[in-house]
């Protein structure tokens, strides 16, 4: 069990410094002078030239990778352009806007739709069955931004129940904060319950095939013994993947959501900052995201033993 | 089985229709999809403007079909590019195994390891916001699965009579890969990548909706949806109309690729 564990974190390393020299170069690549650009038309070449030494370009690319990641390694990730706000704090309480949405949707989600995916593949090419695939199908196929103004058209604007735009935070204020959580949550739900019912669906009607589940049903245990006992157990596996990969990806990925709403989320964030520029922040973003997702399926995978101990033995 | 040969039929039909839309397009318009008419914002849905026009007067429907044709250049274009790329490294990596397969699965994982529409925003941030931009972008976070997937298959086959057959007459790699392995890995691949267009459809709206796909006044349904949101209570159709699009040509490429796994492979069903 521990040499899984050191197994999966020795993994994730590679990742993690192939995912930040990325994060560094993508930066770069820019074309034309970053400060040139930050400083706009009006800059003297002076101006320009002392830019680039404050943001450490007039060294070799190495070096500059080093100076970066070192400050990156001590908290350090610079200071916005746009308003010389401090990234770290500015990324870390933009990322918990956009986590609360997320992980209650992800939760949300998964409680309906695995329940469904399992019954899906229990009634395999029942009326129950096409309606669930059905639905699931059409569902993944919305695109989530015309979903969620549409939600908000009829909740909103019509029936005048939920807020339409803003945001407050559940901190400040229990209810109203929730209030205005309603409606991205419910969007998100929507779309990925369609992807987690046919992964789910799929994952059981593999394992029902099975020789131990004919041999349960020969033994005369109920179904429902059958269905949650013997096989939800087996087929669990690659839903619990995908819920975590829906869960990473949806953590930076919200961006879309977070600009129907207008939820000061991670997201929006790096879609402002490209808007305006704004390359340290960008990149900041860019790489608190990558390594969310490197945690969140780290995190997956070393659960993963709960639902599967053959994983371990491997 | 036969009712998801059903689904398969509906979804080939929707994607027809959404060719054809597109090609009457190349012919014939009603109006000219740039052309600005200040006496005509905002006009419901008529005889006149079949589908009603946007704030700056410009028909709908027109709007529509030209926009047909920026998705399906995007999504065939990404489609072009990442079919090639997966099947040559997953093919090779799956072929040769060893140290170019751990190395080759390695650079995929990574790709992996960002999610997608970070990685598109990535790239447009870094390259500037536009069409093909948002095709490379997108590109680069649709090749991994590729890849994984024309590994796990030339697996299955690579030690099979007939490819050590083909080795002993002394075919080179490239004519193994080519002649024996990529035909018997084509179906699962061409389902993929038919299920792909659905997100790919669905990334290329997401980011014009955010103003970093195409650019206006391009016709372009996610960036058409983000500038109906203003007039959400006075003009629906603007946001509704192209959403349904979008609903529609990605539920098409979802019901096509489920379609043609049942009958390419049986396997997965």
């Amino acid at each position: 069990m521990i040499r899984f564990i050191l197994n999966r974190l020795l993994m994730a390393l590679p990742t993690v410094l192939i995912v930040s020299i990325t994060v560094f170069a993508l930066i770069r690549f820019i074309p034309g002078d970053p400060a040139a650009l930050m400083l706009g038309d009006m800059a003297t070449p002076e101006q320009i030239a002392e830019m680039r030494t404050e943001l450490g370009l007039d060294k070799s690319m190495p070096e500059q990778f080093l100076v970066w990641s070192g400050n990156v390694l001590t908290g350090d990730f610079g200071r916005s352009i746009v308003n010389d706000e401090e990234i770290l704090p500015l990324v870390v309480s933009r990322f918990m806007v956009s986590a609360e949405i997320v992980i209650i949707a992800v939760i949300l989600a998964s409680l309906i739709a695995v329940p469904a995916g399992v019954i899906a593949a229990w009634r395999q090419n029942s009326i129950t069955d096409l309606a669930l695939v059905g639905t699931a199908t059409v569902l993944l196929s919305i695109p989530t931004f015309w979903l969620g103004l549409l939600l908000l058209l009829f909740f909103g604007l019509k029936l005048g129940w939920l807020p339409v735009l803003g945001y407050v935070s559940i901190s400040d204020n229990l209810v109203g904060g929730l209030l205005y959580l309603v409606l991205p949550i419910m969007t998100l739900v929507i779309h990925e319950a369609g992807v987690l019912i046919r992964m789910a669906r799929a994952s059981t009607l593999e394992v029902l095939r099975l020789d131990y589940i004919t041999h349960a049903r020969a033994k005369g245990l109920s179904e429902s013994a059958v269905l949650w006992k013997h096989a939800f157990k087996n087929a669990f596996g690659p839903t619990w993947t995908m819920i975590g990969l829906i869960l990473g990806n949806l953590l930076g990925g919200i961006a879309v959501i977070e600009t129907v709403f207008t939820i000061p989320g991670l997201g929006r964030l790096m879609v402002d900052s490209i808007f305006q520029r704004d390359y340290p922040v960008i990149q900041g973003c860019l790489l608190f995201v990558a390594l969310s997702y490197v945690v969140v399926n780290l995190i997956v995978d070393l659960l993963y033993p709960l639902f599967d101990p053959r994983v371990v033995a491997e | 089985m036969k009712h998801f040969t059903l689904n398969g039929l509906i979804g080939g039909v929707l994607v027809a229709i959404l060719l054809t839309v597109a090609a009457i397009g190349l012919i014939w318009t009603p109006y000219d999809p740039m052309k600005l008419s200040f006496t005509a914002r905002l006009a419901a849905p008529s005889a006149a403007h079949w589908l009603g026009t946007d704030e700056f007067g410009r028909d709908v429907y027109t709007r529509l079909v030209y926009g047909a044709r920026t998705t399906l250049y995007i999504s065939i274009l990404v489609t072009i590019i990442v079919a090639p790329i997966g099947f040559l490294i997953g093919a090779t990596a799956g072929y040769l195994g060893g140290w170019v397969d751990i190395v080759l699965m390695r650079i995929t994982d990574i790709f992996l390891s960002f999610p997608s529409l970070v990685l598109a925003l990535a790239f447009s941030a870094s390259l500037g916001p536009g069409i093909e931009n948002a095709v490379i972008a997108i590109a680069l976070t649709v090749w991994p699965p590729i890849a994984r997937l024309a590994r796990a298959e030339t697996l299955t086959f690579r030690n099979a009579d007939f490819v050590v057959a083909a080795e002993l007459q002394g075919a080179g790699m490239i004519r193994i890969l080519v002649r024996h392995i990529v035909p018997l890995c084509a179906p699962s691949v061409v389902v993929r990548l038919t299920l792909n267009m659905s997100s790919i459809i669905l990334t290329a709206a997401g980011l014009g909706f955010l103003g970093l796909g195409a650019q206006p006044p391009m016709p372009e349904w996610g960036a058409m949806a983000a500038s109906g949101r203003q007039y959400l209570l006075d003009a629906w159709w603007l946001t509704t109309i192209p959403g349904v699009a979008i609903l529609t040509v990605s539920l098409a490429f979802n019901l096509l690729g489920d379609g043609l796994r049942d009958i390419l492979d049986p396997r997965n069903a």
